[in-house]
C-alpha cells in the first residue's frame, strides 16, 4: 500500500499525471489516494521529486494499525 | 452571477486555459474557467524561461512580469567545460506570479468569467458526449452545464480521463522536478545556465535562471527511472550544498514535467484538452508555457467556432490545427530528445570540446546540437528541420 508521509506534499501533480488509474486526487493543499482504485503499482512512488510517498508492503495506515 | 448554463467551460486558469478562454470569449460565445486554487498564477509550477516572441503572440512585453531580459545560454559538461552561447533570439525569466494574473486579466477582459477556489470533480454527460462540469465550490457541490469543456487542468489532466482519454504517461517520460528560488548568491543576470551528466541531472538537466543578479531559479528535472534510484531532491541538496551553502531559499516548488509529444487524442465528443493537460510541452526543452498558450489559443478558437457554427463534430478540427502549428515539431523533437537522453558524461564532454572548437559566430544552438548528434545522421536531419527553417 502507498503511504502519503506527513507534511511533505508540496500538491505538484506530478504522481497523477503518471499514475495509470486515476487513484490520486489532488486538490489546493490535499491529496488522497483512492485506495479502492489503487493497484499498488509504486509509479507514484518512482516519480514524486520529493520523496512524499513509501511503498508500504504490509499495508496501509500501519501506524494506526498497531496499537 | 454566475449562469447555470455556458457555451463552453475551461478547466484550469494557467497559460493554456487563459487563452483558451480568451479566444473563445473574443468570438464571443459564453465562457467561464473554473480555477481549483485560491489565486491565479500561484503555487508557481516553473522555471519562468521564454523566449520573447512565444509570449508577445499573446501579450505585450511588460517589465512588471519580466524579472531579467536573457541572451546568453551557458552549456556546462560534466568535467566544467563551459560553452556560451549567445542567443539569436532575447529570452526573459518571467515572474509568472504576475504574468499567469496578467494572462487571466485578458481573457476576462474579452469577456470571460473566472471562478478560483472551484475544484472540478467530474463530468456531466449527454449520452457518450460531455455536456457540462461537476465542482465543489464554498463547501458545496455544484453542476454547470456546457456545449463544449476545455480541459486545460496541467500535469495532473485528470479531468479528460473522466471522458474516456489515455492522459497519463510512462513514468519515464516524466521529468520529475523540484526548484528553489535562492537569494543571497551572485548570478550574471543575463545568463541561462544549462548543467548536465551524472552528478547534476541524469536524463535531464539543471538550470540556474537569473531572476537578478543576486536571486535565481535553481532547479532539475531527472527522467522518472533515474528519480526512482535517487530523488531529484537530493540532486538539488547536494548541488547547493557544494555550490551555494549560504543561500537564502524564498520558495520551493516540486514538479513533473511530461517530455513526451502530444496525446494522439485530445479530442472527444464535447471536450478539448490543451496544454500540459494534452502534453503540448516541447519533449526537448521542457517548455510549456508558449506552446501551453498555443494550444490554448486553437482550442478555445475552435470551440467557440464549433459553437457558432451549430457543429458539435468541428471540435475534432483542433487535433488537426495543433498538429500543423506544433504537433509535427513536437515529434520531431521528441525524436532529437531520445538520441541525446542517455549520453554518458565522456559524450556530453566530447560535445562540450568540440563546440569550443567552433568559432564563436558560429556556436548557435543548431550547430551545437548537430556537434552532438554529429553520429546518428538521421538526427541530423531532424536537427536541420527544427533549427535551420523558419
Ligand atoms: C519545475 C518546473 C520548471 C519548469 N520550467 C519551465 C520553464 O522555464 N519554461 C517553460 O516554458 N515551461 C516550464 N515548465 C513547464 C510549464 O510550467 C508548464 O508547461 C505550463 O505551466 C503549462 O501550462 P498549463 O496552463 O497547461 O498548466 P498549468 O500552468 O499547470 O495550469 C493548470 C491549472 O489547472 C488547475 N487545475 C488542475 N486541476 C484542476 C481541477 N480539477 N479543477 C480546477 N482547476 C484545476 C491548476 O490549479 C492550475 O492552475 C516547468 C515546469 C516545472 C514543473
Ligand atoms: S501505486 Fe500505482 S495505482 Fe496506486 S496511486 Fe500510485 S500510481 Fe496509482
Ligand atoms: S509528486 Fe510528490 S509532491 Fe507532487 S503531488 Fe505527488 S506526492 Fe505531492
Amino acid at each position: 500500500m502507498i503511504e502519503i508521509l506527513p507534511d511533505k506534499c508540496d500538491f505538484c501533480g506530478c504522481c497523477v499525471g503518471v499514475c495509470p488509474v486515476d487513484a490520486i486526487e489532488l486538490k489546493e493543499a490535499e491529496i488522497t489516494i483512492i485506495e479502492e482504485t489503487c493497484t499498488n503499482c509504486a509509479k507514484c512512488v518512482w516519480s514524486c521529486p520529493i520523496e512524499v510517498l513509501v511503498f508500504n508492503r504490509n499495508g496501509a495506515g500501519k501506524k494506526n494499525d498497531e496499537k | 452571477m454566475m449562469k447555470s448554463e455556458y457555451d463552453i467551460v475551461v478547466v484550469g486558469a494557467g497559460p493554456a486555459g487563459s487563452m483558451a478562454a480568451r479566444f473563445a470569449a473574443e468570438k464571443g460565445v459564453s465562457v467561464l474557467v473554473l480555477e481549483k486554487d485560491r489565486d491565479v498564477g500561484y503555487p508557481v509550477r516553473c522555471g519562468e524561461a521564454v523566449s520573447k516572441a512565444g509570449i508577445e503572440e499573446f501579450i505585450p512585453s511588460d517589465p512588471k512580469f519580466i524579472a531579467t531580459v536573457i541572451n546568453k545560454f551557458s552549456f556546462i559538461a560534466p568535467d566544467g567545460s563551459e560553452v556560451i552561447v549567445p542567443l539569436e533570439e532575447e529570452g526573459y525569466i518571467l515572474e509568472r506570479r504576475i504574468f499567469d494574473y496578467e494572462l487571466a486579466k485578458t481573457a476576462a477582459a474579452a469577456g470571460a468569467e473566472i471562478l478560483t477556489r472551484a475544484y472540478v470533480n467530474g463530468l456531466l454527460f449527454d449520452g457518450n458526449k460531455v455536456n457540462g462540469v461537476k465542482f465543489e465550490y464554498d463547501g458545496e457541490q455544484k453542476e454547470i452545464k456546457s456545449k463544449i469543456v476545455i480541459a486545460a487542468d496541467g500535469v495532473e489532466s485528470r479531468v479528460g480521463r473522466w471522458a474516456g482519454l489515455k492522459t497519463h504517461i510512462d513514468f519515464r517520460d516524466m521529468e520529475s522536478a523540484v526548484q528553489i528560488t535562492a537569494s543571497n548568491i551572485s548570478v550574471k543576470p543575463d545568463t541561462c545556465y544549462f548543467y548536465f551528466g551524472e552528478e547534476y541531472a541524469p536524463q535531464g538537466y539543471f538550470w540556474i535562471f537569473p531572476k537578478d543578479s543576486k536571486t535565481a531559479n535553481i532547479g532539475l528535472g531527472v527522467g522518472g527511472d533515474m528519480n526512482r534510484k535517487k530523488s531529484a531532491l537530493t540532486y538539488l541538496n547536494n548541488f547547493m550544498k557544494k555550490n551555494y551553502p549560504g543561500a537564502s531559499v524564498l520558495t520551493r516548488i516540486a514538479g513533473g514535467v511530461p517530455c513526451v509529444p502530444t496525446l494522439d487524442k485530445i479530442v472527444a465528443p464535447g471536450i478539448m484538452l490543451a496544454g500540459d493537460a494534452a502534453r503540448q510541452v516541447n519533449p526537448l526543452s521542457g517548455g510549456g508555457i508558449a506552446s501551453g498558450m498555443i494550444g490554448g489559443s486553437i482550442a478555445g478558437t475552435v470551440a467557440a467556432e464549433s459553437v457558432l457554427m451549430n457543429k458539435p463534430e468541428y471540435v475534432f478540427e483542433y487535433e488537426k490545427r495543433w498538429n500543423d502549428r506544433l504537433g509535427k515539431r513536437h515529434l520531431i523533437f521528441n525524436r532529437i530528445k531520445n538520441g541525446i537522453y542517455n549520453f554518458t558524461d565522456e559524450q556530453f564532454n566530447g560535445i562540450a570540446h568540440a563546440a569550443l572548437k567552433l568559432p564563436e559566430e558560429k556556436r548557435t544552438l543548431g550547430n551545437i546540437f548537430k556537434t552532438a548528434l554529429v553520429n546518428k545522421p538521421k538526427l541530423l536531419i531532424d536537427v536541420a528541420k527544427v533549427f535551420f527553417t523558419k
